[in-house]
């Protein structure tokens, strides 16, 4: 937690008056029973002295003096919460920023590492905790512990005598704690996890009710319901029994207190150490005590908790992004030719995926790329603007090392349509903008063009202003592959991979699609994933992988003619096991 | 500790809801009542003890200023003490007895609430499921229950002891001074309409805050999930200030829900104080005249205390209430909902063959199954053997009465035949398959089974006569066995594994470290969507059923996987009767009968070479040159 305390920095000003502020407020708080006692003493005095004027006029300059506190005291706890509001919530938004600023430096195996459901806890709910606790800090942390103190300071100041009983209640709250603490956290977490639990299964059933019901299986699952619902009934019970001791114990430990206290005060007064005044007065300061103390010790358990939300956060915020610019990066890519010098590279430490590849293509080539399932085919593209880094060996592109080039510069050349593309709320026309800010409507419908995108987004009643909605629902598959392509071509590349982008798109489409790339775009160099021969067939060369090792290179004729694999596969196609599904073929 | 809050959502029928909740909450009618009496006793005394401060200061402390102490001082209030002591055991032993029963009052409520709530929804009929986000069904689970929680626990005990703080130091206050009490009152009331104004404020800003949180967090996952396109495309700077300016918006709405929220508190609490000086400099005046007396002051201040700490925590107490009564309404809600119907009166029973052929039925399982037909008119019951014969004819159906998702389907399937369905997205494949087994109605035509109309067969007894595979696997967290096993829940572990041979299951089952005893969690993330797949097919496999449908059941699967499962699903379909919804051509070419499904009709149907020589849209689709969307 103190190590994300610099995210506090830019509203450190609130984050340092609110304490102070409270602090304020505490004691103006606290002396209010203090003048109070005088009130009584006021009263008790005219008893003796019988001048009631004189203490009339006491008794207002007393109230006023009073009110004077009470108002202060207000100025400054409610500026307190204001300052506390705008220290917190800044907080919370700074670390967010800090978050979503240091997830775009991650490189793709930073990604993967955490992956994007943990990514997306840490910046929301994880954030949100943190946020709660550093509000609590400042205004909580600081607030029983000084209450404490000073009602604790003037007791003493009052009569130290009387004070000494503290010296035994409070060690005694310590203890009972110390001893119900844990053994109520235990039962708690056992309980919070069977509630999980519970509720996980819940969901389970209802995401199954398909099941459930075909295979008629209600009454087992209300059977199996009714067994998690007691046991959690139970165990909240268990956990429960150990928290409602707390309220009567506090109560029994404060009456016996004011019991003490009374018998020593009296004492007190009888040797008159002690006025009667001021007894009242240490009399309203044992709430405040008792319950000023519990508060500090609940306080620093919430901390404890949050800790845990504190420390994901900051691991997100401490990891190096692996992949960076180099030092005197070159910012332009001057043609499209690319080299693989003997490329080893593994995801995992020792486990190769891609093994002594070498092979080059040369600037505006049209590349197709084939193998089964797990032939690395996709990582093998990836190296090319560096989205992961080689283990071994070398990518070169327009006769560079990839590591020379700014990273900007190398991502602004190659242009790559992934596998699991997505397109983002918004209009159809600001999705393919992210292409090229600054596209013309003409550059838009162009690349649309060669996409065989224009058709159907025209058909749209809003054409290019149609809204597609979160995650680019609005849209059916091969739709959505072909506006990806459309947006990677708007960026007017160098090279231009398509990583399995037309696995969803009719055979007549894709070989128009391939047809627009080779006449529209003919310098640019292109590489297509596939899974269709048809897709590749016409490429002017293919790269055949099988395991992570180049099996063959060669144009559609020569692979034919020569390699059985390549052959395999183009039999199994032909013979209509093409696929009615959108999801990839089979090999 | 102020929270961000979801706006309070007002209940629709107040009045009703809490009716129907004290219904519930009197089930435990001893432990309410226990409650009650405690939180009146505990109340009482925390009231009562504010007394004793008075005869203390004027009849103990006050005298004995000056004199010499002995224990002997304490005689004169003898009787007070003892009371005291009385009070304050009986205070704590209330506050026990009360925390107790609030604690069983409330856990044994939500039971059975619950589970009232998990019966209703387990019989409500698929059309629910499918109109609801499964989140919101949840939500009834979590949110709603849990604001229950919060109000049976707390608030109602409170709301109870607030009421009877406040009209017991009302009363205190007023034997000790109308006046001052008068006083108390204009002040408190004041109080009262501050908190109106501010929680109408601080009840915006909690709203604006929600609306900027969703679009914050929406904003985040949907860039987290798309980071690997904003790294390609260069755009890691436009979202950091597209982000920042999100950010900045909901910093502003939290600040100021926040604030409003925060300074409520020692607004109170200050004003309870300026009440205070006021309450103390006016009483210490009318003391000064003999009005009242210094130990007087004092339990009038603290019962001043009492009478607004509660007043001003009122207006929250209320609000949970009002969440709770809304919560309640909505799980009510779903209680209410009407549960799927049956009015099938044929059943299925197990039943062998006499000489003569006839059937009769018998307890024991036999593998022969027959439909038992008691005929209305006189009584007299025919039995019809099971075999799988399911025909359509001129079956018209819509989801909504409004847009007719199948229009005049006729069809049928004769015993041990394989029917697939083509077409795309939306063509009413699966919708075909949902309505042999029941989950929806029919709106026109009718659907037989075995020639019996399935509106007469008992759904449970026509639904355990068919078997799915669908192409979400849908695993239960538990053993593979359980999982297996919960096709049919009499079956031996032999019969388990002879399902799971069918199904191509038991090799890689065998190789896991635990065997069929391998826990699944989370719907079987542990194992790929290959093999959870080749588990649901021996799900199927181990019910044995006579009818099997396939709901693209080999959808998203790898080639090597996707041949062990075709060779399961071969053992699995021979003999029986299949519908099966197909994305891949080796799964269609061997069936009896395609039917090639477009809008909701039947446009082309044969096997596959007919089709292939007819060369309309199954001929599109099998040689790639249409695109299914």
């Amino acid at each position: 937690m103190f190590k994300l305390l610099k995210y506090a920095k830019r509203y450190r000003f609130f984050a340092l008056i609110s304490p102070v502020l409270m602090i304020g407020e505490v004691i103006f708080e606290l002396l209010i029973p203090q003048v109070m006692a005088d009130i009584v003493e006021t009263i008790n005095g005219i008893s003796v002295s019988g001048n009631k004027e004189e203490a009339v006029s006491t008794i207002i300059m007393l109230g006023v003096k009073m009110l004077g506190l009470a108002v202060c005291s207000l100025f400054c706890g409610a500026s307190a919460a204001i300052t506390a509001s705008f220290a917190g919530m800044g907080f919370g938004a700074e670390i967010r920023n800090a978050l979503i600023r240091k997830v775009q430096t991650f490189s793709f195996s930073n990604i993967d590492r955490f992956s994007t459901a943990s990514l997306i806890t840490r910046t929301t709910t994880d954030v949100t905790t943190v946020q709660n606790t550093f509000l609590m800090l400042i205004r909580g942390l600081f607030r029983a512990p000084i209450m404490l103190v000073v009602a604790l300071t003037i007791c003493i100041k009052k009569s130290a005598e009387v004070s000494s009983v503290f010296a035994v209640s409070l060690p005694i709250m310590i203890i009972a704690l110390a001893i119900a603490g844990p053994i109520a956290l235990k039962r708690f977490r056992a309980m919070l996890k069977m509630f999980d639990e519970f509720n996980a299964s819940i969901q389970e059933n209802f995401a199954n009710i398909r099941v459930v019901k075909s295979f008629v299986r209600s009454s087992h699952e209300k059977k199996k319901f009714k067994k998690a619902n007691d046991d959690l009934m139970n165990a909240a019970i268990y956990a429960e029994k150990i928290i409602i001791l707390g309220e009567p114990a506090l109560m029994l430990l404060m009456f016996l207190t004011i019991l003490s206290i009374l018998v020593i005060s009296t004492k007190a007064i009888a040797e008159q150490t002690l006025a009667v005044g001021e007894f009242t007065a240490i009399f309203t300061y044992i709430m405040q005590i008792l319950m000023s103390f519990l508060f500090t010790i609940l306080m620093l358990a919430q901390l404890f908790m949050s800790e845990a939300s504190a420390k994901r956060i900051h691991e997100v915020l401490k990891e190096e992004p692996d992949i960076k610019d180099p030092e005197n990066p070159i910012e332009s890519v001057s043609d499209g030719s690319i080299e693989f010098k003997d490329v080893s590279f593994a995801y995992a430490k020792g486990k190769d995926v891609l093994d002594g590849i070498s092979f080059k293509i040369e600037s505006g080539e049209m590349v197709g790329i084939m193998g089964a399932t797990g032939s690395a085919k996709s990582s093998l593209v990836q190296l090319i603007p560096r989205l992961y880094d080689v283990d071994g060996g070398e990518v070169l592109v327009a006769g560079k090392n990839v590591k020379s080039y700014s990273l900007e510069a190398l991502r602004e050349s190659v242009s790559m349509v992934l596998q699991k593309n997505v397109l983002f709320s918004g209009t159809i026309a600001e999705n393919l903008r992210w292409g090229n800010e600054n596209a013309t409507d003409e550059e838009l419908k162009r690349a649309c063009r060669i996409a065989d995108a224009d058709s159907f987004v025209e058909a749209f009643p809003d054409g290019y202003n149609t809204d597609l909605g979160q995650g680019g629902v609005n849209v059916s598959g091969g739709q959505k592959q072909r506006l990806c392509i459309a947006r990677a071509i708007l960026k007017k590349p160098k090279i231009l991979i398509l990583d399995d982008s037309t696995s969803a798109v009719d055979t007549a489409t894709d070989a128009r699609i391939r047809e627009g790339l080779r006449k529209e775009i003919p310098d640019t160099t292109k590489i297509i994933i596939a899974q269709r021969i048809s897709s590749v067939s016409d490429c002017d060369k293919i790269v055949l992988l099988e395991g992570g090792k180049i099996n063959d290179i060669g144009t559609h004729d020569e692979l034919i003619e020569r390699n059985e694999i390549y052959r395999d596969i183009f039999n199994s196609q032909q013979k209509g096991s093409a696929d009615f599904d959108l999801q990839g073929g089979a090999v | 500790m102020p929270r961000p809050k979801a706006p309070i959502v007002k209940p629709k029928d107040t009045k009703g809801t809490v009716k129907r909740l004290v219904k519930y909450i009197g089930k435990q009618k001893k432990l309410l009542i226990g409650m009650i009496v405690f939180v009146i006793i505990s109340s009482l005394s925390t009231v009562v003890a504010s007394i004793f401060i008075q005869p203390i200061v004027d009849e103990l402390l006050i005298p004995i200023v000056g004199k010499e102490f002995s224990f002997a001082v304490f005689l004169p209030i003898k009787k007070i003490l003892i009371i005291m002591g009385c009070v304050f055991t009986l205070a704590v032993a209330a506050s026990y007895g009360k925390a107790k029963c609030s604690v069983f009052l409330t856990q044994r409520t939500l039971n059975s609430l619950r589970a009232e709530l998990f019966n209703s929804v387990e019989d409500l009929p698929i059309r629910f499921f499918d109109t609801r986000p499964n989140g919101e069904i949840m939500s009834r689970f979590t949110n709603d229950v849990e604001s229950l929680r919060a109000f049976l626990s707390q608030g109602l005990s409170q709301l109870i002891s607030s009421a009877i703080t406040i009209i017991g130091s009302f009363c205190i206050m007023l034997y000790y001074s109308p006046l001052l009490t008068l006083l108390v009152v204009i002040m408190v009331s004041f109080m009262v309409f501050i908190t109106a104004k501010l929680g109408k404020k601080s009840s915006y800003y909690f709203k604006k805050q929600q609306k900027n949180i969703g679009i914050a967090n929406g904003f985040i996952e949907e860039t987290i999930e798309g980071q690997k396109v904003v790294k390609v495309f260069n755009h890691e700077q436009k979202i950091v200030e597209n982000f920042g300016e999100l950010n900045e918006n909901l910093r502003k709405a939290s600040t100021g829900a926040n604030t409003f929220a925060s300074i409520l508190m020692p607004l109170m609490g200050n004003l309870s104080h300026v009440n205070y000086a006021i309450t103390a400099a006016v009483g210490g005046i009318l003391a000064v005249n003999g009005a009242l007396t210094a130990g007087g002051i004092v339990a009038f201040l603290t019962n001043s205390r009492n009478f607004s700490q509660p007043i001003t925590n009122l207006s929250q107490q209320f609000n949970n209430a009002i969440m709770a009564i809304a919560g309640a309404e909505r799980i009510f809600e779903y209680i209410d909902e009407k549960a799927e119907t049956d009015d099938g009166y044929v059943t299925l029973v197990n039943a062998r063959e006499d000489e003569n052929g006839e059937l009769y039925e018998v307890e024991e399982h036999t593998g022969i199954w027959a439909w038992k037909h008691t005929h209305s008119a006189d009584g007299s019951i025919t039995y019809k053997r099971l075999r799988g014969e399911v025909t359509f004819d001129n079956v018209t159906f819509s989801y909504d009465g409004k847009k007719t998702v199948l229009n005049d389907i006729s069809l049928y399937a004769k015993p041990g035949q394989k029917i697939a369905f083509v077409g795309s997205t939306g063509a009413g494949k699966t919708t075909i398959t949902n309505l042999i087994n029941r989950f929806y109605d029919i709106d026109e035509g009718k659907i037989r089974y075995d020639g019996i109309n399935i509106k007469k067969i008992k759904k449970d007894d026509l639904r355990r006569s068919l078997s799915m595979v669908l192409q979400d696997t849908h695993l239960f967290t538990g053993t593979i066995a359980d999982n297996i096993r919960y096709g049919n829940l009499n079956a031996s572990d032999e019969e388990v594994i002879k399902a799971a041979k069918l199904a191509n299951a038991h090799d890689f089952i065998s190789s896991l470290p635990d065997g069929y005893d391998t826990v699944l969690t989370a719907d079987g993330i542990n194992l790929s969507q290959g093999q959870r797949q080749l588990l649901s097919i021996a799900r199927a496999a181990v019910a044995d059923p006579p009818v099997l449908i396939l709901d693209e059941a080999t959808s998203s699967i790898d080639t090597r996987t996707e041949k062990l499962i075709e060779q399961g699903m071969d053992k699995l379909m021979s003999g029986r009767t299949v519908f099966v919804i197909a994305h891949r051509l080796s799964t269609v070419r061997n069936a009896n009968a395609i039917m090639v499904l477009e809008h909701g009709e039947i446009i082309e149907r044969g096997d596959h070479d007919n089709l292939i020589e007819q060369k309309g849209r199954y001929y599109q689709l099998y040689t790639g040159q249409f695109e299914l969307s």
